[in-house]
């Protein structure tokens, strides 16, 4: 019996696919909002997303270990994090915001190696779990499941996207970050302190990146090499959906949650990460063939 | 691109060419390391070609390699030829595949501009190792064995360590010579400005392909001899190496100086060398210190360190000449 | 350019200088060196380590207890180790400086078939012997070895016993073994592959189905798209093999999706230490394991297995996984084999290594013309009420198999009764 055969005969298991794609995708949406923060207002990609991602994940799993809920080590981490942020943005960061991007690439390639390789040492390399305690949903006489932390996962992405929408919009510090990322000459000429903006959003990626690292640890488990696999789906998620476009990271997000699951079911899971590497690949490509019309007109 | 005058540039050659056939009987013991200083080299300049030269950081070169080493294993195990004949005609394969490859998706691939052509890049070769890894005609997960090199005990490693110095001073001298033509400046108006270079008849597509399959003919070649010095292929850990040997040709062109000649075979010299004293020295943390390490270059060396020189000399002669105008 | 020119001199000068560390003269008084590249970093870092700790406690205990006598004298063991991070390259080229540069006496293998397989060539090529406590790959065993011995079961072994299992069980429920379908789910590397080569070869023996043939992402993260399926075909076992990131997503998302399967098995249960992290959901899981510490096999070093896992503990601070008793085996073997040779002559210990019939606390150990290890046979066990409980094979069993597990329904209505 084919696979697509199966989903043909049973369509609920494709609301199974669905339903756990757009959550799954939804945790990684909440790491590519950070990092679309990072490219677009800072002009950075930020290859240790995934490594910051970790370390929340470990302090969530520490914390627990301490007794603290997992759900109250989640703030807990984020706030760490945001001071680590601080201090990363203070001893490196800072140097690469008027450099090509390709330094930046590099530099953070740098740190996601340092990073992961501190996390095997210190931490070791075992896989570490926790449990949320969360209760498990079932429907259909268990044709459909959900787990509980994945729903908690896909609200927070909602809450923080919305958050960070907000943010944005309506504080001061969140116009001068926009102001900043516009034009950082006018803002700084407007009295912005642009260094402080650059600061306080890195740090802001880092904390969310802490609170998702913390979800991760809750819904799969930790371990020191788990961060690569965060960096390149945020990279992807950001890409699609178009730097700067916040609302779209979710849609892009879950959309790419879906196909992968759909994908690792009908093809075979030993191709699901290989499909959607394609499927990016694919978007480039189509991406750069609209810009070439452009520049064409241009011409 | 080469600042060497050109009998100084002779004889440094030379003496590298002496210094490289004589370092098996000096230094016996390390002949395995040395091969891997030529393939390092040979990386780091291959990089360079169409990174620093170019301007398109590709992350995805080791895809060229890998299938240079699965081509060269699938001539030997299926060809039915004896060792040394295998061998050879995996190599030349294994080279002509890649270039072919590269010709075929260099058009689609290298009309993306940027930082978008690095990542894209670095998918070809995630892909790559996952489809290695689940192919299972050439092994799938569990790799491929060479078949046994048929010498004595020692002459493996010295033969093969030939054949890297060897294949490493071709792809020097090919690149080397690629730099003086035409096409090679064409290549270095692409970076400089690419819409003013087709702009002024430079024919891009066809130059960035050209010099893409060039970086891609010498990788697949390297890979049959590797994958026989190592014996085992791994898909994810040898072939398509991306976090490793993908990422390192990119440092090493950058910590040398990209877009120079010697600066790429100046930072493969460097970075080989520091990575076999952290491993050495460092057991455990030498990751860790490579990752620091990678992070000092890139942010105070981001030239490189030709690069660095040729600004600390710049700054020398103005001072000298300030000392002399009597300011 | 004159700089760089003198720049790239003096770097190269250093390079030659820097490489060639001061060989470690072997033999060096009473001493004999084994060297080893294990991987303390990269992906198989833990079982690195545990690799790591089996040699330590052997070397160590070996040597408290006096050592090893050739002729007159009594040498002491000592372990020199590279770090070969996880990947072949590295690997092989470490496995050659120990032989060429450290002058090494012998070699004792690395953590996981991948590496093993890289380095057999090399210490085969030098004729340098070799014993190897995991490396299981059934390819290693193909190339006609003379100096590679390996103490453990080939790693397609992990889960036949399981297959048998499921065979015996439907034939004592009146069902045609044909009837039976097998769901596999592995990580897509060298180990796994052969686990699921072992399976598939012994379902066709008894002419079962194969429903579900997943291979899983390296960076696997999550299982849903398989567990679906699953509930779709309804197979009456499911086999996962992915090192420790397998068994610890398998008991999670299984637990976490309630999907039902009469049998679960997995491979290494007890290094992922399922039954701390998931308590009762960890129940009726079948395991694979090379060696369990409730095994009465014993020898004069460390008596039976439980005294062994207890001297590990107390040196260590954890429960030894099964990677390292055989580590700890393959030191007691090269011990036995150059007391039984006299001599540190490698010729004469490989074929004293040949020649072993040796009884450890990890098991028998013989091995065949190819460096197999004959004699052992790998054990299942079976998690109930959160203990490990050896169910085959049935010479060494503790208890008897629970099969078919219990519905999610009754599992947690018992947790309920429980809980009162």
């Amino acid at each position: 019996m084919s696979n697509l055969g199966v989903l043909i005969d049973a369509p609920i298991l494709l609301l199974q696919l669905v339903v756990s794609g757009i959550l799954v995708g939804a945790i990684f949406a909440l790491v590519a909002y950070g990092m679309a923060l990072v490219w677009g207002v800072m002009n950075i990609i930020n290859i240790a997303q995934g490594e910051l991602v970790m370390l929340g994940g470990y302090i969530v799993f520490y914390l627990d270990a301490a007794g603290v809920h997992p759900l109250f080590g989640i703030p807990i981490a984020a706030a760490a994090m945001f001071a680590f942020g601080l201090a990363l943005y203070r001893v490196v960061i800072r140097r690469l915001v008027d450099r090509d991007m390709f330094v930046s690439i590099l530099a953070t390639f740098g740190i996601s190696i340092l990073l992961q390789q501190l996390a095997n040492q210190v931490f070791g390399a075992d896989i570490r779990t926790l449990s949320s305690g969360l209760p498990n949903l079932s429907f259909d006489n268990g044709l459909i499941s959900i787990a509980g932390v994945k729903i908690v996962g896909f609200a927070a992405a909602l809450v923080v996207g919305g958050a960070l929408f907000l943010f944005l919009r309506h504080t001061r510090i969140g116009q001068a970050i926009r102001a900043t990322a516009q034009n950082a000459r006018a803002a700084r000429v407007l009295g912005i302190d642009t260094h402080r903006m650059y600061a306080a959003t890195f740090a802001l990626n880092c904390a969310i990146c802490g609170a998702a690292g913390g979800l991760v640890a809750m819904t799969w488990f930790v371990q020191p090499y788990l961060g690569l696999t965060y960096t390149l789906r945020s990279f992807m998620i950001v890409v699609a959906a178009g730097i700067g476009n916040l609302p779209g990271v979710i849609l892009a997000g879950s959309g790419f949650g879906v196909l992968e699951e759909t994908a690792g079911f009908v093809l075979g899971s030993q191709y699901q990460t290989a499909f959607i590497f394609l499927l990016l690949i694919l978007l480039l490509i189509g991406r750069n063939l609209l810009l070439a019309r452009q520049r064409r007109y241009l011409k | 691109m080469n600042s060497l005058p050109r009998r100084r540039g002779v004889a440094l050659l030379a003496a590298i060419g002496v210094a490289g056939v004589a370092a098996p009987w000096v230094a016996p013991e390390i002949v395995t390391q040395l091969a891997f200083l030529w393939l390092m080299i040979l990386f780091a300049v291959t990089w360079d070609i169409n990174g620093g030269q170019m301007g398109y950081n590709s992350f995805g070169n080791v895809f060229f390699f890998g299938l240079g080493v699965y081509i060269c294993a699938l001539v030997q195990r299926d060809s039915g030829l004896g060792y040394y004949q295998a061998l050879f005609i995996g190599t030349a394969l294994g080279a002509l595949g890649a270039a072919l490859a590269a010709l075929l998706l260099g058009p689609a691939l290298l009309g993306i501009r940027g930082h978008y052509f690095s990542i894209a890049t670095l998918g070809l070769s995630i892909v790559a190792a996952d489809v290695a890894s689940a192919w299972e005609y050439i092994g799938a997960a569990s790799g491929m064995t060479v078949p046994v090199f048929p010498g004595a005990i020692g002459d493996r490693s010295r033969f093969f360590y030939f054949l890297l110095f060897a294949l490493t001073a071709m792809t020097f001298l090919a690149v080397r010579a690629l730099y003086a033509t035409r096409l090679g400046l064409a290549i270095n108006a692409i970076r400089d400005n690419e819409d003013k270079a087709e702009a002024m008849g430079v024919h891009t597509t066809r130059t960035k392909v050209c010099a893409w399959c060039a970086s891609a003919f010498f990788l697949g070649a390297a890979g049959g001899p590797v994958g026989n010095l190592v014996g085992f292929i791994d898909p994810r850990d040898l072939a398509f190496a991306g976090a490793t040997f993908g990422v390192w040709m990119v440092l090493m062109a950058v910590l040398g100086g990209k877009g120079t000649l010697w600066g790429p075979v100046i930072g493969a010299v460097i970075f080989h060398v520091t990575q076999e004293l952290f491993w050495t020295y460092l057991l455990g943390w030498q990751r860790v210190a490579m990752g620091l390490l990678i992070v000092v270059i890139v942010v105070f060396f981001p030239n490189g360190i030709l690069g660095w020189l040729a600004h600390a000399r710049h700054r020398a002669t103005r001072v000298a000449s300030k000392q002399a105008q009597g300011v | 350019m004159n700089f760089a020119r003198s720049l790239l001199a003096a770097t190269l000068g250093t390079a030659l200088f820097a490489m060639t560390p001061m060989p470690a003269a072997a033999l060096t008084g009473d001493t004999i060196v084994l060297g080893a590249a294990v991987s303390l970093t990269g992906k198989y870092s833990t079982n690195g380590k545990n690799t790591k700790d089996g040699y330590d406690l052997a070397v160590k205990v070996i040597n408290d207890k006096g050592g090893i006598k050739l002729g007159n004298k009594q040498y002491k063991l000592k372990v020199v180790y590279y770090d070969d991070e996880s990947t072949s390259a590295r690997g092989a080229q470490l496995v050659e400086r120990l032989i060429a540069q450290d002058h090494v006496d012998f070699v004792l293998g690395p953590y996981s078939s991948a590496l093993t397989k890289a380095i057999a060539p090399i210490t085969e090529k030098y004729k340098m012997p070799m014993v190897e406590g995991n490396g299981a790959d059934r390819g290693l065993f193909k190339h006609g070895y003379k100096y590679m011995f390996a103490v453990l079961n080939t790693s397609d072994y992990y889960l036949r016993e399981a297959v048998n299992i499921l065979a015996e069980q439907a034939k004592k429920a009146g069902r045609d073994p044909k009837s039976v379908k097998i769901a596999i789910a592995i990580e897509n590397d060298d180990f796994s592959q052969d686990v699921r080569d072992g399976i598939v070869e012994d379902a066709k023996k008894y002419g079962m189905q194969v429903v579900i043939d997943d291979k899983l992402p390296a960076e696997l993260n999550d299982m849903t798209a398989t567990l679906t399926k699953v509930k779709a075909l309804k197979p009456d076992a499911l086999m996962i093999s992915g090192h420790e990131k397998g068994a610890v997503l398998g008991i999670r998302q299984v637990a976490e999706q309630k999907v039902y399967v009469p049998m679960l098995a997995l491979t290494h249960c007890d290094s992922a230490q399922i039954t701390e992290k998931f308590g009762a959901d960890a129940d009726y899981a079948f395991c694979g394991s090379q060696w369990d510490v409730s095994m009465t096999y014993t020898d004069p070093w460390f008596g039976n297995s439980k005294n062994y896992a207890d001297m590990f503990k107390k040196a260590y601070n954890y429960d030894p996984p099964y990677q390292a008793a055989e580590s700890t085996a393959s030191v007691e073997v090269f011990a036995d084999a150059l007391r039984r040779a006299g001599s540190v002559d490698k010729e004469k210990v490989r074929d004293a290594l040949a020649k072993t019939d040796l009884m450890t606390f990890y098991g028998p150990v013989k091995f065949d013309q190819t460096g197999k290890n004959i004699a052992k046979s790998m054990v299942m066990y079976q998690v109930q009420h959160e203990h490990y409980v050896v169910v085959a094979p049935s010479k060494w069993a503790e208890g008897k198999p629970i099969y078919p597990a219990p519905t999610w329904d009754k599992r947690e209505a018992s947790e309920k009764v429980s809980q009162k």
